[in-house]
């Protein structure tokens, strides 16, 4: 072992973090780079299904809140493809990447966003199941990655709360508005759970990303974690989880759970989702048509060379 | 990279008289719309009251391989602590 992996080695061992000049073995410069590039494009394509909403939320101050927290999504997928940046990968090319479907992004995006019920179940449910996530990856191994992190997870804790509202204001209004809840959160719920990835026995990558720090907290634990934290709050709001098994055990001090659809999970990833090609398909018309813009703008910083401010 | 599209790094000043410190990168044309950007993407909620941007490409650092020279803590250097003199009993002040 020479002294850079020496060095490398004891920052993990002593909890401290890689920052991107520090040597680091390849394996894990390509795990941190995947799995920040998917995070960067969760974020961006996550834009898509509340963007639908935006022109037809129910009153100005859902919509202020909706284009807040669409505007912070953004911001997110910037901070992340700056991570991922440190790393060696620019951003041009994690774009290319994505619309050349080499890149994932969380499959829960590829389902529609059918309602209003569904601006709430999104912001609940799959924002809250993100939040578990992050709040664990705070601690990881990676600097910038972890710096990211604090960040996000100081800004997104409106983006549940705002969720929990909306179902909240629905689950007490008419009998309609209720039962559009409960169908928001039946189609939710285990795509929701699935976000976390396959189960660790499953889990292609998950073994050398703990053995390095890079998640602190398995697909699983996290999981249990977000359902032990939910099924309590969808009482509250008098909805019933879709999973007659989801029951407290007294045993293992957990909330239990039926099997998963992992073949519609691996279908969706795969491509076979509802919206795959509608998301990709939105994305690449977006930055082809904006390619003016870039234009524009390289003719105007060449004009502004030389400018002071 | 397109041509004209480059890495900026951003750095906020919380409060006045606070040092500026490093918040990450973004992306610009010009410098303009580096700090326009700086400030969309760094500053939503009050994160500071004044902004740096630097090309990426401006920032210099010490090579990985002679950092351990460099950041040596010279630890035969006593003398340059006050600790390292003696000073008796009496004067004050000091």
């Amino acid at each position: 072992m020479d002294k850079f992996e020496a060095a490398f080695n004891d920052i993990i061992a002593k909890d401290l973090k890689v920052e991107p000049r520090d040597w680091m073995p390849e394996e894990y410069r390509k795990h941190v780079l995947r799995q920040v590039s998917q995070h960067a494009h969760s974020e961006v394509i996550g834009m898509q299904p509340e963007g639908n909403w935006l022109l037809r939320a129910p009153s100005l101050r859902s919509k202020q809140v909706l284009l807040a927290k669409i505007q912070d999504e953004g911001g997110h997928g910037l901070y992340l493809y700056s991570v991922a940046e440190t790393l060696g990968m620019s951003r041009e090319e994690m774009i290319n990447q994505l619309h050349a479907g080499k890149a994932k992004y969380s499959s829960i995006f590829n389902y529609p966003a059918l309602n209003w019920a569904d601006m709430g179940a999104i912001g609940w449910l799959v924002d809250g199941a993100a939040i578990v996530n992050q709040v664990s990856l705070q601690k990881t191994s990676y600097g910038p990655y972890s710096r990211g992190m604090v960040r996000i997870c100081k800004e997104e804790s409106f983006h549940q709360r705002q969720g929990y509202e909306i179902m909240l204001h629905m689950a007490r209004g008419t009998k309609e508005q209720k039962e559009m809840a409960q169908d928001a959160l039946n189609r939710f719920w285990f795509p929701s759970l699935m976000m976390f990835g396959p189960h660790d026995a499953d889990s292609a990558h998950s073994s050398k990303a703990m053995e390095w720090k890079i998640k602190r907290e398995s697909n699983d634990q996290l999981r249990q974690k977000f359902i032990d934290k939910t099924v309590p709050q969808a009482e509250f709001l008098g909805l019933t989880v879709p999973d007659p098994n989801c029951k407290w055990n007294e045993t293992t001090g957990h909330y239990d759970h039926s099997p998963f659809n992992w073949d519609e999970f691996w279908a969706v990833v795969n491509g076979d989702g509802p919206c795959n090609t509608e998301r990709l398909d939105h994305h690449k018309k977006a930055h082809n048509d904006n390619a003016w813009v870039r234009d524009a703008a390289v003719a105007y910083a060449k004009k502004t060379e030389g400018s002071l401010v | 990279m397109e041509s004209g599209d480059k890495v900026w790094e951003v750095f906020i000043q919380k409060k006045s008289g606070l040092p500026f410190k490093h918040a990450g990168s973004v992306h610009g044309y010009d410098k303009k719309m580096a700090v326009q950007n700086a400030r969309d993407a760094y500053c939503r909620r009050g994160e500071g009251r004044e902004l740096w941007v630097v090309p990426a490409n401006c920032i210099v650092s010490v090579p990985m391989d002679e950092a351990e020279a460099y950041f040596d803590p010279q630890e035969d250097k006593i003398y340059r602590h006050p600790t390292f003199y003696v000073i008796p009993d009496g004067v004050e002040n000091l």
